[in-house]
């Protein structure tokens, strides 16, 4: 088994086929957008393949360490779009190429016109533990 | 097996550990022990006796664990016999457990999952997925609390209001798991108040009961939020507003109002309402008044702006909604919803995406995004 994440981001990628924000569809299409990741996740815990889903707030600060005795320095938010985290989804798989079947069906979510978003998803496998038997 | 009942005699079996001389970490560790122990073996062999059967079994796991401790010898002697229960308490065990739980010394992270543990009987693990965070996490922020409050008496009351808080937050700010943290936290107040005569007690239950009561009418089938003027009143459970409205005003006749009493007040003046239509948001005004005297909270401030624009007109809550901070949270979702009202569709939706940007949590900002799809699909058409 393998883990990945999918990352929804909105980080360089080229812009989905079906690009409409939420606000502008109908009201049926967001419930229908909804259920279909409500399905997806509960699918997938039906094959012990999900592990874990977030979704975070659009707007964070930057934080660093300022040297000893004072506070870290904050700055922003920046509201910036292109640069946003929306969240993301951990599963447990046997291959690559599951992975990248169950991201295909992820980006498949209906959006505007109850059509595919086709969003970019990106899929990074996570560092694991080394195995016990390496030779 | 009677989970239920398991779990409300854990604080009486931690008190009696404490009286025959336990500290109250180590009696508390034994007793989750023999908590572990019960959900095994009850359900094939429940005790005749069940608070008996946990007294004895924590009690070894006391011992078991004092045997393994470096002062071995010196607790031995005290040990080696059955000690007869300490003197009869001068306060209630579990009252007692409730305040330590609740010590202003802890963080309310720390009192919440001290308190679900030592007076609520759930196991780490419970707790844990409760808050979704690892139960290692939990563990620790268990032990550390037990820590933080090993060197409070445990033979003198403490301040009830820091226990209402530490109930509050469990009912009002639980995450989802097997266990139901708002009927838990009903629980828990419950049990609270038949131990304290006291009016803000009585107000934090009625208060749950009259928010309890509504549950099954907040969301709709596919997990989205009805807001309170959409619910179907049908769905309320009338036995349980019955319940809260009965113990609300015994708590009011006895005339020292709180903050937990008024929050209570308007809960009942919506349950009282047979449609949203019929809510009488005048008295609902008056209670804000009177809550915004008790606690001049900026929340209160902006909840009695809502009520402002039914009762006065929108305008009017517009105009009690600018004098305040706009950079409280949820100010944009009120803001978009009074424009809505005074026929300002543009704006509103406008200012519904907004607040969706900033919601606190997913269903807020799946709602608040609906309202906004929805003004916008009807500016559109």
């Amino acid at each position: 088994m393998a883990k990945y994440l999918l990352l929804k981001h909105y980080r360089g990628a080229p812009e989905a086929v079906n690009c409409v924000p939420m606000d502008k569809w109908t009201p049926e299409e967001i419930s229908a957008h909804m259920q279909y990741m409500h399905d997806f996740a509960a699918r997938l815990e039906g094959t012990g393949e999900f592990v874990d889903g977030q979704a975070l707030a659009p707007e964070g600060a930057w934080v660093r360490y300022d040297g000893e005795g004072r506070p870290p320095v904050t700055d922003g938010p920046f509201a910036e779009t292109k640069d946003l985290i929306a969240g993301w989804m951990v599963i447990d798989v046997d291959s690559y190429e599951r992975a990248v079947e169950l991201a295909g069906e992820l980006s498949a979510a209906p959006g505007a016109g109850g059509k595919p978003i086709h969003e970019w998803l990106e899929l990074r496998p996570f560092l694991a533990a080394p195995p016990t038997v390496t030779e | 097996m009677d989970e239920a009942l398991l779990r409300s005699l854990t604080p009486g079996v931690i008190g009696v550990l404490v009286r025959r001389g336990a500290d109250f970490a180590a009696a508390e560790d034994a007793v989750q022990d023999a908590l572990v122990e019960a959900v095994r073996v009850w359900p094939a062999d429940q005790p005749r006796d069940p608070r008996g059967w946990l007294v004895t079994v924590a009690w070894r796991r006391f011992l078991d664990a004092t045997r393994a401790d470096t002062a071995r010898r010196r607790r031995e002697d005290r040990a080696d016999e059955e000690p007869a229960p300490g003197p009869a308490p001068a306060v209630d065990d579990t009252l007692q457990l409730y305040f330590l739980c609740a010590h202003p010394s802890l963080t309310p992270a720390s009192a919440v999952a001290l308190t679900l543990r030592a007076v609520g009987g759930l196991t780490t693990r419970q707790i844990a997925q409760a808050y979704l965070v690892p139960e290692a996490t939990m563990a620790q922020r268990i032990s550390r609390a037990k820590r933080t409050v090993s060197g409070v008496r445990f033979d003198r009351p403490g301040d009830v209001a820091t226990v209402l808080r530490v109930l509050y937050l469990v009912f009002n700010e639980g995450y989802s798991g097997d266990v139901d943290l708002a009927a838990e936290a009903i629980r828990l107040t419950r049990q609270l108040a038949a131990r304290v005569d006291h009016p803000e007690v009585a107000g934090l239950l009625a208060l749950m009961l009259l928010h309890h009561a509504r549950r099954a009418a907040r969301t709709a089938p596919d997990g989205s939020l009805v807001p309170l003027a959409e619910q179907d009143r049908s769905r309320w459970d009338t036995a349980v507003i019955a319940e809260g409205v009965g113990i609300l005003q015994a708590a009011l006749a006895r005339d020292r109002l709180g903050e937990f009493q008024a929050q209570a007040a308007v809960a009942a003046l919506h349950a009282d309402a047979p449609t949203a239509e019929e809510t009488d948001w005048v008295q609902i005004v008056e209670w804000y008044d009177e809550l915004t005297r008790l606690t001049d909270s900026p929340v209160v401030r902006l909840n009695r702006a809502v009520a402002v624009g039914e009762a006065d007109g929108p305008r009017a809550g517009l105009a009690a909604l600018a004098a305040l901070d706009d950079s409280l949270p949820r100010h944009t979702a009120v803001a978009a919803y009074l424009h809505e009202r005074d026929g300002d569709l543009v704006t509103a939706a406008r200012l519904y995406a907004e607040a969706a940007h900033k919601a606190p949590n997913l269903a807020e900002r799946d709602h608040l995004t609906r309202q906004a799809a929805r003004l916008n699909a009807g500016l559109r058409g």
